[in-house]
């Protein structure tokens, strides 16, 4: 008995499908909508009722509707249970009404259980599927990963053992782990000899002590990484030199856990540092440390200002080097410049003080301690009879001395520029002191003396420029009747913050630096005109003013022009002009003073040797000058005092002096006159005239004008 | 190439994964012993979870499918997981066949199981990226040379955003993502929350921790937040069941016990 399609209901399959579909969905609304998931059931029930009701019954088409369930995601294990259920109680009922076949229970069942094998075949299949499709994708991501982190070794390793640069990894403990070929070749060592070694075991002897506790400070987590230069001992012994940088590898926690240390080998470029170091620190001729490095250690001396310690300098200069090089050639020159530098390294430098050499022939020992090395005297004494030792180059034996300025001062006492501005003045005084290995030693006293002399020197053009000197007068007075006979011209600087200074301040450096040529003559023409102007007003008094030469005027071919220019511009008669010089001036040897005093006399003018018996007079020499008068020197009058023994030598003395200048018809001046008692004896002895403070004291020309007016005076 | 947050270097398979307990929840095998043990926990705290992990799915599929009817054709699927069934390829390529989708997941098993799934489909690539690391994400998307980031994209972050913690700046990826693609781009998220919640949901979140990423919920307007300027879409954000429905029907009477907000946003034209 067959049955055709048109009995099966499609408004009961859709109801079918409807309670189906709000049984499943309850549990796997997932990939379709509710109206699309019974759509599909529609279909399936249609598919149930159509097999159930064909003529020729098979189960297959309810195999396939378990596999679709399974298909479309509705694999929930209540979905089946619902789906059996269903069929078994409502599908006759709702799809095909009114079906009775005689084997309508047993199809069902079949159908039942078809549709159950059917789901259950189709979510083996999909589980088996899956599994197995997870399974390979998670072998295949672990595959991955592994790849990647074998990949990621393999790199590492390669940049491990094929790099140029050493590296080694190291526990906390400072065992080695590992390193690379390049570190072990860089040691001499193999890679298994380092594996044994802990990294304290290479640490080098003189490795600078902040070493160790920039390691401590990494290994205890302080610190990333690490940049230093090292030095290692190689397994033979040797030195190397490395650029060293040592990173912290932690655990992910933070905690340390490696050291990694890339080595670079920079022995070579640290000893082309070092050489060139040494270049720039050291003399090329003798090796001795320059200027620099002397310098350099100086400074480090006068940083570490401990309190109370001295440090001492040597500042040694070769006597007559020049006349070596000239006369032996610079060759023999360089070759005395080397002995003398080993000899002085030699003599100074087992004591620990540092010898340099400055330049040319000058050198330099620094003694860093005083008080711990002994007195710098005695440093200096050392080097001086080290260099004194004869010294033979090729066929030459040459005797070499020394000069040596020392000074000797606490560290805290100025910088390194004054201490051997100091040491460089004093070897100027060892030098002037005129010997040869001299030493001596700086004395600030006398060193702020000669500071202030060359300040004076320095401004004495100005000076003169800006007028700031004056001239006074002191009287000479005959003794006979006690007239003022002469004035004697003084200069004075008065000097815009020192105030007045007298002539033994001054002239010295006047004749040093030359300007006493112009400041003679500017004293000779004021003096002059001073005079002129007291003549003419005067003439009755017949003053005569006496005016000082120096040495270097008298032998200045225009002196005699410049004499009889000062005459001409003042009217003065010449007979009122005495020009004084010292003996030294006159009893210089040669004959251009002795030309040059006779041109000077035939002037007109008159001449007195000033200071007369201080100086190294040739008494036969002094009677073929054309001199006037003689003018004692101070002293033979200070001898002559009231009640003192030693007097009555010292008037013996001007007795016999005054006699002897009486008999080459010279007339005496005595200076320094203060007493009465002095006047009395002088004129006793026949002395023509005398000068000093019981005469008067230099005075201003207005002083002097007062003195020739009150003298007019009738009646004085 | 750089990547500025390492990803996974090992497979720990005796850990469970998000992704996997995801994949059991809804019904898939794609799972181990691990991952099964862990989805029974949770499900015996909140026997809600595996409905709550379907809803979701769904409502990914509802807005992918509306998102294609509006015309968009292309996708980035941040936090994809193991694509079992209802996969955003089938949804949008089942309207347009044109549709090309980019998916991504830190799970190293997931993205070697969706490439294995997607092998023989051209307009589909999986790349394996962390969603804290937005600029990563976008720079590979771009190199798989499927997405063209001058027209519209709709960007899916279905039930990810709520693994990052605040810590880790959501809001800064957040924009970062939405900066990148042009206006009339599209921003898909579904996202776990505490609001309307039983005790119950709030104890598993702390389960989830056994995974490699703990839950952080949030509140509907600090989700909300997360689409910056964009425009939502109607219903706005909502429990998921409740947004665009296929029938009243499918809702039941208690949307929010699926314990998580979807939302749909668009990019306004600048200025």
């Amino acid at each position: 008995m067959a049955l055709s399609a048109s009995e099966i209901s499609t408004s009961g399959a859709q109801r079918y499908a409807g309670r189906w579909t709000h049984a499943v969905t309850r549990r796997a609304f997932v990939t379709m909508s509710g109206e699309q998931v019974e759509e599909l059931l529609t279909a399936h029930a249609v598919r149930l009722a159509q097999a159930l009701s064909a003529e020729e019954f098979s189960a297959d088409p309810a195999r396939e509707v378990g596999r679709a369930l399974v298909e479309a995601n509705l694999t929930e294990p209540d979905t089946l249970g619902w789906s059996l259920r269903a069929l078994g109680e409502h599908l006759v009922d709702d799809v095909v009404p009114g079906l009775r076949l005689p084997d309508q229970a047993t199809r069902l069942t079949e159908l039942q259980a078809a549709l159950a094998e059917g789901f259950a075949l189709a979510l083996r299949d999909r589980t088996f599927a899956q599994q197995e499709r997870i399974s390979r994708s998670a072998w295949e991501a672990r595959n991955e990963a592994e790849q990647a982190l074998r990949d990621s070794e393999a790199r590492f390793r390669a940049v491990f053992s094929g790099a140029a640069i050493g590296i080694g990894i190291g526990d906390l403990t400072g065992q080695i782990v590992d390193v690379n070929q390049a570190f072990a070749d860089m040691l001499g060592y193999s890679r298994d000899e380092l594996r044994e070694i802990n990294v304290s075991n290479l640490f080098h002897a003189e490795d600078s002590p902040g070493i160790w506790e920039l390691y401590e400070d990494l290994i205890e987590g302080k610190r990333d990484r690490v940049r230093i230069e090292k030095r290692y001992f190689r397994k033979d012994g040797s030195e190397l030199w490395t650029d060293l940088a040592v990173t912290l590898i932690r655990h992910d926690d933070g905690r340390p856990r490696f050291t990694v240390a890339m080595v670079q080998d920079i022995t070579e470029r640290y000893a082309l540092q070092q050489r060139l170091r040494f270049q720039a620190l050291h003399d090329p001729l003798t090796g001795l440390p320059n200027r620099t490095l002397f310098f350099e250690r100086l400074e480090a001396v006068l940083q570490d200002r401990q309190h109370d310690r001295r440090v001492g300098v040597c500042f040694l200069d070769l006597d007559g080097f020049k006349a070596i090089n000239d006369t032996l050639g610079h060759d023999v020159g360089d070759k005395l410049l080397i002995v003398v530098a080993r000899r002085l390294a030699e003599a100074v430098s087992s004591a620990g003080h540092l010898v340099a050499r400055m330049g040319g022939d000058e050198f330099v020992i620094l003694v860093a301690d005083v008080d711990q090395d002994g007195t710098t005297v005695e440093v200096a004494e050392s080097a001086l009879r080290a260099v004194a030792e004869p010294v033979y180059i090729g066929a030459n034996q040459l005797a070499v001395s020394a000069s040596v300025g020392i000074v000797d001062r606490f560290v805290d006492d100025g910088t390194a520029t004054d201490l051997m501005k100091a040491a460089d003045t004093t070897l100027y005084w060892a030098k002037a002191e005129g010997g040869r290995g001299r030493w001596a030693r700086y004395d600030p006293e006398r060193a702020a003396r000669e500071a202030t002399s060359t300040a004076l020197a320095a401004a004495l053009p100005s000076a003169l420029a800006r007028d700031e000197f004056v001239v006074e007068y002191q009287p000479i007075v005959s003794l006979g009747n006690g007239g003022m006979r002469a004035v004697e011209a003084l200069i004075r600087w008065q000097h815009p913050t020192l105030g007045l200074l007298s002539p033994d301040q001054f002239i010295g450096l006047a004749e040093e630096t030359g300007l006493i040529i112009r400041l003679g003559q500017w004293v000779l023409e004021r003096s002059c005109a001073e005079a002129g102007r007291w003549h003419k007003e005067f003439p009755r008094a017949r003053l005569m003013v006496s005016v000082n030469l120096s040495a270097r005027q008298v032998s200045d071919p225009e002196i005699v022009d410049q004499v009889a220019g000062a005459l001409r511009n003042s009217g003065l008669p010449p007979d009122l002009l005495q020009l004084e010089l010292t003996e030294s001036a006159v009893m210089a040897t040669g004959g251009e003073p002795v030309r040059a005093l006779r041109r000077l006399a035939s002037t007109g003018v008159r001449l007195a040797i000033d200071d007369f018996g201080t100086g190294y007079s040739n008494l036969a020499y002094l009677r073929q000058l054309p001199i006037h008068t003689l003018k004692l020197a101070g002293p033979f009058v200070d001898g002559m005092r009231a009640h003192d023994p030693a007097s009555v030598v010292a008037e013996r003395i001007v007795d016999a002096l005054v006699r002897l200048a009486h008999a080459l018809g010279l007339s005496v001046t005595a200076e320094s006159v203060e007493t009465p008692e002095q006047v009395e004896r002088l004129t006793a002895l026949g002395c023509d005239s005398g000068q000093g403070r019981h005469f008067g004291t230099p005075a201003a020309p207005s002083a002097i004008t007062a003195l020739l007016r009150s003298a007019e005076m009738p009646g004085s | 190439m750089e990547q500025s947050r390492a990803l996974p270097t090992e497979v720990d398979l005796s850990r469970p994964s998000a992704a996997r307990v995801y994949d059991y929840f809804l019904g898939g095998a794609h799972n181990f012993e691990v991952d099964r043990q862990l989805a029974e926990q949770i499900a015996a705290m909140t026997p809600n979870l595996a409905d709550t992990m379907r809803a979701g799915r769904a409502f990914l599929r509802r807005a992918v499918a509306e998102l294609t009817r509006l015309g968009v054709d292309q996708y980035l699927d941040i936090g994809s997981g193991i694509p079992t069934v209802g996969n955003v390829h089938e949804v949008a390529q089942g309207i347009n066949p044109q549709a090309r989708i980019v998916y991504v997941d830190i799970d190293p098993v997931a993205v070697a199981h969706s490439r294995s799934i997607l092998e023989d489909n051209p307009l589909t690539a999986v790349i394996q990226a962390d969603v804290r690391d937005p600029a990563h994400i976008l720079a590979e998307a771009r190199d798989t040379g499927l997405l063209d980031f001058t027209k519209p994209v709709g960007v899916l972050l279905a039930g990810v955003v709520h693994f990052v913690p605040d810590s880790d700046e959501p809001d800064r990826l957040m924009a970062t993502l939405r900066a990148a693609v042009p206006p009339g781009s599209y921003l898909v998220i579904s996202h776990s929350t505490f609001e309307d919640q039983p005790q119950e949901m709030l104890d598993a979140q702390k389960l989830s921790a056994r995974t490699a990423t703990e839950i952080t919920l949030r509140s509907k307007a600090q989700v909300s937040a997360f689409f910056g300027d964009f425009e939502l879409l109607e219903p706005g954000i909502v429990h998921m069941p409740l947004w665009r429905p296929d029938s009243p029907g499918d809702v039941d009477d208690r949307p929010e016990r699926f314990g998580a907000f979807g939302g749909v946003g668009r990019k306004p034209a600048a200025g």
